[in-house]
């Protein structure tokens, strides 16, 4: 049985990671530029504790699928400093059209773990953020949100309010119709919109270079002289950095930003996928892990600046743990889906045929009714 | 005061007077600038007010609707122009899986308050997919409204209300009736409210109902009707195809104990058969008749040589209320 071809192998060799890919902390854990007046101490101790935060709830996540105690989840374990550094680098008013693989992106720019519990969970409520925030539902069709995030940030331009809008994606939604149509608009527009994609090398199972001819995402920016960026995706402050400075540039006026980040995704496209079956999963997957693993790199680096040790791991482990803990308790006390409420917000106000649809509904709950 | 204006008029005065008094309204569309548009509906509009506020936009119809719905999600109006109907459907996807579900999956924390303005129908001899009546996909989708005036009066009135709507929008406009005749339209600014039909003429024999470009062709039956055989028919435009007026549709019906539905659209699936059902579940002991559809056939809306052919005519309905009302 022919499990995965040559060429899904060597998806993602060396020379595609590497070409052009502005990178500041290396694989081993060392600075390859200074950071000074960008990124201290206490901000790498902060992007360390959230990735380390989100990697929890990503396997926890995963552990209650598969315990049954949630529906079909879609993982990001590897990528988060992809998800927490870009999110890092946005304002708290900024806008962030995330797809459902971006949750560590989300939580990092304000929403409640307790929601994103009820998302998978199944809750209708699940996709609400806290108030002022701008956190959009996780976008379930591909690329479709690309184009939302250049109007958030014309609304924005037009309202003269200094705020960015970053729509989050993957390698195959550059593929889609409405990549296109977001760049170019965004290019003709100048919206301040920060195009962030995580080019994990698989659109579930189909790789990279199957997707698209192009050797780069970035360089289809050039097509709408916008800048494109590529940036190793697993090196949180290359991804900070280099977000900050979309949403600088965009708020001056001088318009979007594509960037691409090269990251991986270790585990399955979505609890419901088995990775096996188009890719050569452990070797992948154990690669990534030992070589460019976000948050081991960067432990290396806080070690060697004297501002990590295991006892302070274990702190923030239990930490955190015990805060997911109460998020999940708090979801899974949410109060029981009351089907009478799924009738609500469709519109702002209820048309006659829903209202009594609901009622109709309403009808089957009510224990003492008896169909004769 | 009023004055006698086109309906194409009377649209263009709606946005005009909605872009001067609200600076949260903007207009969005291919070649809707300088061009004022391909029917135009906006001619005049960006030397009044700029091209940050009528924006010609590149050739891309989910780009168009796409960001509009982030426009409208930050707080502005935006009024999409789509240049026929059939064009919409590379926006189709952001229409219905975006515009339509934003409020529903935000639970009300986000809405999209945006217009999708299109002209529709056939009978002006355009060319392929330029003649399109495809209004039950949009109808079909929980979260939008459909809206498709038949007169000027009643396209600026519904065209203010659906700017002020806190829903998307799809507003249709009868591209045959754009320049057909002049009537009486306010100069200031009214609302005819949506979800709210009409009773053109009144009548006790039997109801046609019908909406846009079809109300004409109802209307001309119906006077055909009682100049030949003396049959009074109440003629009932919808204007709004979602929500629909269930009462207006109802009291019609009990009244008149028979009713026909004339629309271009294709049959199959078409609202005829959605107004039909409502009939059957309210008003059912009421007919003295099967309901009628006199529609669109089955098939692609043809090329101009015989889109007289396919359409509704006159006489069809004519021939429609005869076999009604002897049944």
């Amino acid at each position: 049985m022919m499990v995965y071809s040559e060429n899904q192998r060597k998806s993602f060799d060396e020379t595609t990671i590497s070409a052009d890919m502005y990178q500041v902390l290396s694989e081993q854990g060392d600075l390859l530029s200074s950071l000074d007046g960008k990124i201290d101490d206490s901000l790498m101790l902060h992007m360390y504790e959230k990735m380390l935060l989100v990697r929890l709830f990503d396997r926890k996540s995963v552990n209650l699928q598969r315990q049954g105690r949630m529906g079909t989840y879609a993982p990001f374990e590897g990528q988060e400093a992809s998800q927490v550094g870009s999110a890092l680098a946005l304002s708290p008013g900024d806008w962030m059209f995330p797809t459902y693989r971006d949750h560590a992106a989300a939580i990092v720019h304000g929403q409640d773990l307790y929601r994103i519990f009820l998302y998978w969970m199944g809750h209708v409520e699940g996709s609400i953020c806290p108030e002022g925030k701008r956190i959009m539902p996780p976008c379930v069709p591909i690329a479709t949100q690309m184009v939302h995030a250049v109007g958030t940030a014309w609304a924005s331009k037009r309202k003269g309010e200094k705020t960015a809008s970053i729509a989050y994606f993957g390698d195959g939604a550059t593929s889609e119709g409405d990549f296109h149509e977001a760049l170019n608009f965004a290019g003709v527009f100048k919206t301040p919109t920060i195009f962030f994609c995580q080019n994990n090398g698989y659109a579930i199972s189909v790789p990279f270079e199957k997707q698209s001819a192009s050797k780069t995402i970035a360089q289809r920016a050039a097509a709408y002289d916008i800048p494109g960026i590529r940036v190793d995706g697993n090196d949180i402050f290359a991804v900070y950095l280099m977000v900050k400075e979309a949403v600088e540039r965009g708020l001056r006026g001088e318009g979007p930003t594509l960037i691409e980040a090269i990251t991986f995704r270790y585990g399955a496209h979505t609890t419901a996928d088995d990775p096996k079956k188009y890719r050569d999963q452990e070797t992948l997957s154990q690669e990534w892990r030992e070589k460019r693993d976000p948050l081991a790199r960067l432990q290396k680096l806080l070690q060697k600046r004297g501002i990590w040790n295991e006892k302070l791991e274990e702190q923030w482990l239990a930490q955190m743990n015990e805060q997911i803990d109460l998020h999940l308790e708090k979801a899974e006390r949410y109060p029981k889906a009351d089907p009478v409420g799924m009738f609500e917000h469709v519109y702002a106000e209820m048309p006659w045929n829903i209202r009594e649809q609901q009622e109709e509904c309403r009808s089957f709950f009510k224990k003492d009714v008896k169909i004769s | 005061m009023s004055r006698k204006l086109t309906m194409i008029q009377a649209i263009t005065e709606a946005m005009d007077q909605m872009l001067a008094q609200d600076p949260r309204v903007m207009l969005l569309g291919e070649d809707i600038g300088i061009n004022g548009g391909v029917f135009r509906a906006t001619e005049g509009l960006v030397e009044k007010y700029g091209p940050e506020r009528v924006v010609d936009t590149p050739l891309a119809e989910a780009g168009i609707i796409g960001s509009a719905i982030g426009l409208a999600m930050n707080g502005m109006i935006p009024v999409v122009e789509i240049q026929f109907l059939a064009f919409i459907y590379p926006g189709f996807e952001q229409i219905v899986s975006h515009a339509a579900r934003m409020r529903y999956r935000t639970r009300g924390q986000f809405e999209v308050p945006m217009v999708i303005r299109t002209p529709y129908g056939a009978g002006i001899r355009g060319p392929e997919l330029h003649s399109e009546s495809v209004e039950t996909y949009f109808a079909h989708t929980p979260g939008l409204k459909v809206v498709a005036p038949s007169n000027p009066y009643d396209a600026k009135g519904l065209l203010i209300a659906a700017m002020e709507d806190r829903d998307p929008v799809l507003f249709l406009e009868p591209t045959k009736l754009y320049r057909a005749f002049k009537e009486d339209v306010p100069e200031e600014i009214y609302r005819v409210p949506l979800g709210k039909a009409k009773v053109v003429s009144e009548g006790d024999d039997v109801t046609i109902f019908a909406w846009g470009a079809m109300l004409r062709e109802a209307m001309q039956a119906a006077k055909k009707i009682e100049e030949e055989q003396g049959w009074k028919c109440e003629v009932v435009d919808l204007r709004t195809l979602y929500p629909l007026d269930r009462d207006t549709i109802l009291s019609s019906v009990k009244k008149t104990g028979r009713a026909i539905i004339v629309h271009e659209a294709h049959r199959t699936a078409g609202l005829g058969a959605e107004i039909v059902s409502l009939i059957n579940d309210e008003a059912l002991i009421y007919l003295k008749a099967p309901v009628k559809r006199v529609t669109g056939f089955d098939i692609p809306v043809p090329q101009f040589s015989v889109e007289d052919a396919y359409l509704p005519t006159v006489e069809r309905v004519q021939r429609g209320i005869v076999e009604t009302l002897s049944f």
